[in-house]
């Protein structure tokens, strides 16, 4: 796979950056059973972000694959998934506290276990937060790539155990100027009771204007209203948008 | 379809402290402290009422949807159900509920949302975060856009399928049904009794709530 750039997120690892928009940004598990939690901004008005609910109820649907669009709290696309080897990603489980990681795995310190420590997501996350000027008060629910968890009947939440295969990936292709928030730490419905190691491949390559014809963007009629709403935006700052419609 | 789990109150709206009317459209804000107990009533029956708690000894501490699903393992709200904030405090308590069943997936209508949904020309309509916000900039300035979490809302039937879909149904309400929580801690409440005119779910017909407080028993 072709790429401008690369970056590999060992397990627990985290890692926070701006992509600009009209990249496609490919995630690939290291080994079986990843996830890696992921929140999304707008580089330019950090108070607007991912929005699961806004995301979910667009495209009736509960669980995320190629198509789908993340959209943001102001109705704009941010991103959409142009290809997906796995069919189900989650975004209504959150992602792991410090008194949770203990409690299935097992207390752990970095005075014990150096790197081996078993890092959680919201620790991570409020880490990266704060450097770029965020705070824990921004944590919105996030996605958890490659994780899997459907919902009965009753609505009883299922995790998936066998989901996700080495070697899935998953690739978003920007739809706007976004910083990306990571944290590569467990589901917190994993039902496994061992800290999952499974480092996450990051690689990053323009990606090809959006056409008439593109798949995200004919998903659904609301995804192409959240297109021309962020194509509207781009507009009215005075940039070039990057459909070729 | 889920079993619903319907449990009465036994308090008697006579010993209330507090009982007021929110009509459609409008926003209420207002501090429960612990042990405090709110009900609230779908008059008219199929009206969602989108509410949001904070902390109120931490006012950047927001309900987590997430957080309380997952700790729950189950993404239905209803009795027993405790709604935890973003730290993981607990803020209240579901204790009485003749509904049965509410939703904290689809979160609160808002303009910018309604032109995906529906169409662009539904910018200039009526919508709950709008409502949200109005609320939050008259109780306390510190309070920003960031500060609108993912919400429940009460009396919304959001199913989700076991393949992964997810619809808008109506039928678990009616008039006079309610939902009763306790505040296990100091909890601000803001509820916008939703005003959406393009969704099915309320009949297009926005209908008014009843908000009742009693003190600790």
């Amino acid at each position: 796979m072709s790429y401008i750039w690369k970056q590999t997120i060992p397990a627990g690892g985290k890692w926070s950056g701006r992509i600009g928009r009209g990249k496609s940004v490919t995630f690939t598990a290291q080994e079986s059973g990843a996830n890696v939690s992921v929140l999304l901004y707008n580089i330019h008005d950090l108070t607007e972000r991912y929005n699961m609910p806004d995301t979910l109820k667009a495209q009736h649907t509960a669980h995320l694959t190629k198509g789908h669009v993340l959209m943001s709290d102001n109705g704009r696309a941010l991103a959409s998934i142009i290809s997906d080897t796995i069919g189900w990603h989650d975004t209504i489980s959150g992602y792991t506290t410090r008194s949770l990681t203990h409690q299935k795995y097992g207390a752990s310190t970095y005075q014990e276990s150096r790197n081996e420590w078993r890092r959680n997501g919201e620790e991570n996350f409020s880490m990266e937060l704060l450097r770029n000027g965020l705070t824990a008060r921004d944590i919105v629910p996030n996605l958890n790539l490659f994780s899997k968890v459907y919902c009965d009947e009753e609505g009883n939440m299922n995790f998936v155990s066998s989901h996700c295969k080495k070697g899935d990936f998953i690739t978003l292709r920007t739809e706007m100027d976004l910083l990306f928030v990571l944290s590569n730490t467990p589901n917190p419905l994993d039902l496994r009771g061992t800290y999952p190691s499974v480092p996450i491949e990051i690689t990053v390559d323009e990606a090809a204007p959006v056409s008439s014809d593109d798949y995200c963007l004919n998903f659904r009629p609301e995804n192409k209203r959240a297109f021309e709403n962020t194509w509207s935006y781009d507009l009215l700052l005075g940039n070039k948008t990057l459909s070729t419609i | 379809m889920a079993v619903f789990n319907r449990v009465e109150s036994n308090r008697n709206i006579e010993n209330a402290i507090y009982d007021e009317t929110v009509l459609a459209g409008d926003g209420w804000m207002h501090e429960l402290k612990p042990g405090q107990a709110l009900r609230i009533i779908d008059i008219e029956g199929n009206q969602a009422a989108d509410t949001l708690f904070f902390d109120a000894e931490n006012l950047e501490d927001h309900y987590s949807a997430v957080s309380t699903i997952a700790n729950q393992g189950n993404i239905y709200l209803s009795t027993g159900t405790v709604l935890l904030s973003q730290s993981g405090k607990e803020l209240v308590k579901i204790v009485a509920d003749t509904c049965g069943r509410h939703d904290t997936l689809g979160g609160a209508c808002s303009a910018q949302s309604n032109t995906v949904r529906y169409a662009h020309d539904t910018l200039p309509m009526h919508n709950c975060r709008d409502t949200f916000m109005l609320q939050l900039s008259k109780y306390d300035s510190r309070y920003t856009k960031r500060d609108l979490a993912p919400n429940v809302n009460f009396f919304m039937n959001v199913p989700v399928t076991p393949s992964g879909g997810l619809t808008f149904d109506d039928g678990v309400s009616a008039p006079g049904y309610y939902v009763e929580m306790e505040a296990i801690n100091p909890t601000l409440v803001l509820i916008s009794n939703c005003p959406q005119l393009n969704n099915p779910c309320n009949n297009y017909n926005p209908t008014p709530i009843r908000l009742v407080i009693w003190d600790s028993l």
